[in-house]
C-alpha cells in the first residue's frame, strides 16, 4: 500500500494522530501556540466518523477534570494546552496520577513565568518531570523533535498510559507545534468497544455487573498507613518505568569527544551546531532525549567515562542540566547553555557556547 | 542536496503559501521538507517570513541565521536578510518598493518584476507564483510537474480552476527573471 504522506503542522499532526489512534475524547481550551489542535479536530469532525468526542470546555480546569472522568471509565482521553494553561491543570493531573488513571496531556511550551510570551520555550521541564502538581507522583514525559514524532507519540503515549495506568505528557514547544514537515500517517484504528474496555480495564467504572464488586476511583485515603502503602506502590511503578521505558537517540556519539545533550527543538538546533563543529574538525555528538522521564541517566554516565565534557542545551535557565549533572556524577564537566523567555538560540550560538564553556573552559 | 531558503515580505503577499507550495513540491518528489513561519503577534501589513528547507537527508535546525537563498519582497526584509545569505548564495528580489538595492558582491543577485507582471496578467494574487517561477528558473530543485502537484495539495479544491493561471504565472517568472 502506498504511504500516506502529508505536510502538516506539529499541532495538526497531534490532532490527526488522536483521531487515528482511536481516541475516545479530546477536551481542551484554546491558547497560543497550540490552538490548532482543537481547530483541526473541529474541522475534521471525528464525532461524525469515529465517534470521538471533541469538546471546548469552559476552562482548562474543566477540561482536565473531563479527562479525569473519561479516564475513570477506561476511555482514551486527552487534553492539550500551553504553559499557563498546563499550570491550571495541575490539580487535576495530580488527582489523575493519584487515582492511577491513563490519559494523554500535550504541553506546547511557551516562555514564562506567568503569562510570559507566546514564543517557544522549554522552561516547563521541572514542571513536567518532577511532578507539576502536589504529592509524590511522576508523569511519563515524551519529547518529540519532529512533526513525525508529534504524530507517533500520540499512539505511544496512549499505549504507555494504559500499560502503566499513569498520565503521559507530550512536552513540545512552539517550534515543533508551528512547523510543517512531512508526516507519514498511520492507519485509522477503530475505537474500542465497551466490551473491549471492560476487558482491558477491569478497574474502570463501566457499570457494575453482579459478577464483581464496586470499582471505586479515588485519590483519597484518610488512613496514613494505607496512603504510604499506595505511595510505595507508585514508587515501584516508577522504578519499573525507569528500567523499561527509557528512550533516547545517539547521534554521532561513537567517536565524539564532546556531547550536546538536548531534546525537542533544541536537539534540532544542536544537529546544525554539530555539523558546523564537525566541519571545524571538532568531534561532537548528540544525546537526544526522547523520554524526559524516565531520564536516560545510564547512557550519559557511560559516555562520561569516554568524553571531555557535556553541554546541556535547552531553552530554559537550566533545568534539564541538573539531571545531566546527576547522571554524569562529576565524571566529566557539565555546562548549560540556553536562551530564555521565547528567544531561540542560533546554531552558531551553540557552537560558541561549547567552544567557550567546555573546550576552552 | 540541501537548500535552505528564507522568503520574506509583507503579510498578505502570499509569502507563507508560496513556502508551503515549495515544501509540498519537495515532498511530492520524495525529499525531506520543513516549513517554519515567523510567528508572533503579527498583523496585516506587517512583515511576514518563512524558512523552507528541502533536502535529500534528515533536516536539522528549522531555525537558521544563514541561507542558501533569500527571496526578498520588501525593504525591511532586504535590510534584515541581505547579510544572512551565504557567500556564493542567491538573492532574488522584486524591485517594487525597494529603495536600497542589494549591495553585496559575493552573492548572486536576481531581479523579477513580479508585481508588475502579475498586474499585467490581470490577477495580482498570482504575484507569488511569478516569484516562485523566477526562483525555480535559477535553482530547479523541484520539477515543474511536482510543483503543480504541490499546488493541488496546498490550495482548496474550489480554487483548482485557477491552476492553469498559476502555471502561466510560474512560466512568466521563469521567462522574465534577470541576473544583476
Amino acid at each position: 500500500m502506498e504511504k500516506e504522506l502529508r505536510l502538516m503542522k506539529g499541532n495538526e499532526a497531534i490532532a490527526e494522530a488522536a483521531i487515528r489512534s482511536g481516541a475516545d475524547a479530546y477536551f481542551g481550551y484554546p491558547i497560543t501556540p497550540q490552538s490548532e489542535v482543537i481547530e483541526y479536530l473541529m474541522l475534521q469532525k471525528p464525532y461524525e466518523t469515529t465517534g470521538m468526542v471533541v469538546l471546548q470546555a469552559e476552562s482548562e480546569v474543566a477540561a482536565i477534570n473531563m479527562v479525569y472522568g473519561a479516564a475513570a471509565c477506561g476511555r482514551m482521553a486527552m487534553t492539550s494546552s500551553s504553559s499557563p494553561g498546563i499550570s491550571l491543570k495541575q490539580e487535576g493531573i495530580s488527582y489523575i496520577a493519584g487515582a492511577e488513571l491513563p490519559c494523554l496531556i500535550l504541553n506546547v511550551v511557551r516562555g514564562g513565568p506567568g503569562l510570559g510570551t507566546i514564543q517557544p520555550s522549554q522552561s516547563d521541564y521541572f514542571q513536567s518531570t518532577k511532578g507539576g502538581g502536589h504529592g509524590d507522583y511522576r508523569l511519563i514525559v515524551l519529547a518529540p523533535a519532529s512533526v513525525q514524532e508529534m504524530f507517533d507519540f500520540v499512539e505511544l503515549g496512549f499505549d504507555l498510559a494504559f500499560k502503566y495506568r499513569n498520565p503521559v505528557m507530550i512536552q513540545s514547544d512552539g517550534i515543533i507545534g508551528q512547523m510543517m514537515e512531512k508526516v507519514e500517517l498511520g492507519p485509522q484504528k477503530p475505537r474500542r468497544k465497551p466490551e473491549d474496555i471492560a476487558k482491558q480495564c477491569p478497574w474502570a467504572t463501566t457499570g457494575k455487573p453482579v459478577t464483581r464488586g464496586h470499582n471505586i476511583i479515588t485519590s483519597l485515603d484518610l488512613v496514613a498507613a494505607n496512603q504510604e502503602k499506595f505511595n510505595l506502590k507508585l514508587i515501584e511503578k516508577y522504578k519499573t518505568i525507569r528500567e523499561k521505558e527509557v528512550r533516547y537517540e545517539l547521534i554521532n556519539c561513537d567517536d565524539a569527544e564532546y556531547i550536546l545533550v538536548a531534546y525537542g527543538s533544541s536537539a534540532r538546533l544542536c544537529m546544525k551546531a554539530m555539523d558546523l563543529l564537525r566541519a571545524k574538525g571538532i568531534k561532537v555528538g548528540i544525546v537526544r532525549l526522547i523520554t524526559l522521564f524516565p531520564f536516560p541517566s545510564k547512557i550519559l554516565n557511560e559516555l562520561a567515562g569516554k568524553v571531555k565534557g557535556f553541554l546541556a542545551v535547552e531553552m530554559s535557565a537550566g533545568q534539564m542540566v541538573e539531571d545531566v549533572e546527576l547522571a554524569v556524577k562529576c565524571k566529566a564537566p557539565v555546562e548549560h547553555f540556553g536562551r530564555l523567555g521565547g528567544m531561540i538560540p542560533s546554531p552558531e550560538e551553540i557552537v560558541e557556547a561549547l567552544e567557550q564553556k567546555i573546550i576552552g573552559g | 542536496m540541501t537548500e535552505e531558503i528564507i522568503i520574506a515580505g509583507f503579510g498578505g503577499q502570499g509569502v507563507l503559501s508560496m513556502g508551503k507550495i515549495l515544501a509540498y513540491s519537495g515532498l511530492m518528489q520524495g525529499q525531506e521538507v520543513a516549513w517554519m513561519p515567523s510567528y508572533g503577534p503579527e498583523m496585516r501589513g506587517g512583515t511576514s517570513n518563512v524558512t523552507v528547507i528541502i533536502s535529500d537527508d534528515r533536516i536539522s535546525s528549522p531555525i537558521l541565521t544563514q541561507y542558501d537563498t533569500a527571496i526578498i519582497l520588501n525593504q525591511q526584509s532586504m535590510d534584515k536578510f541581505e547579510s544572512m545569505v551565504k557567500p556564493r548564495g542567491m538573492l532574488l528580489f522584486d524591485p517594487n518598493g525597494i529603495i536600497h538595492h542589494p549591495q553585496r558582491k559575493d552573492i548572486n543577485i536576481y531581479k523579477i518584476d513580479a508585481t508588475e507582471l502579475a498586474a499585467e496578467m490581470g490577477n495580482v494574487k498570482i504575484f507569488n507564483m511569478v516569484i516562485l517561477g523566477a526562483y525555480l528558473k535559477i535553482k530547479p530543485i523541484v520539477k515543474l510537474e511536482n510543483v503543480i502537484k504541490g499546488l493541488k495539495k496546498s490550495i482548496p479544491e474550489r480554487n483548482h480552476k485557477l491552476l492553469p493561471l498559476n502555471e502561466q504565472a510560474i512560466n512568466k517568472g521563469m521567462e522574465k527573471v534577470v541576473k544583476i
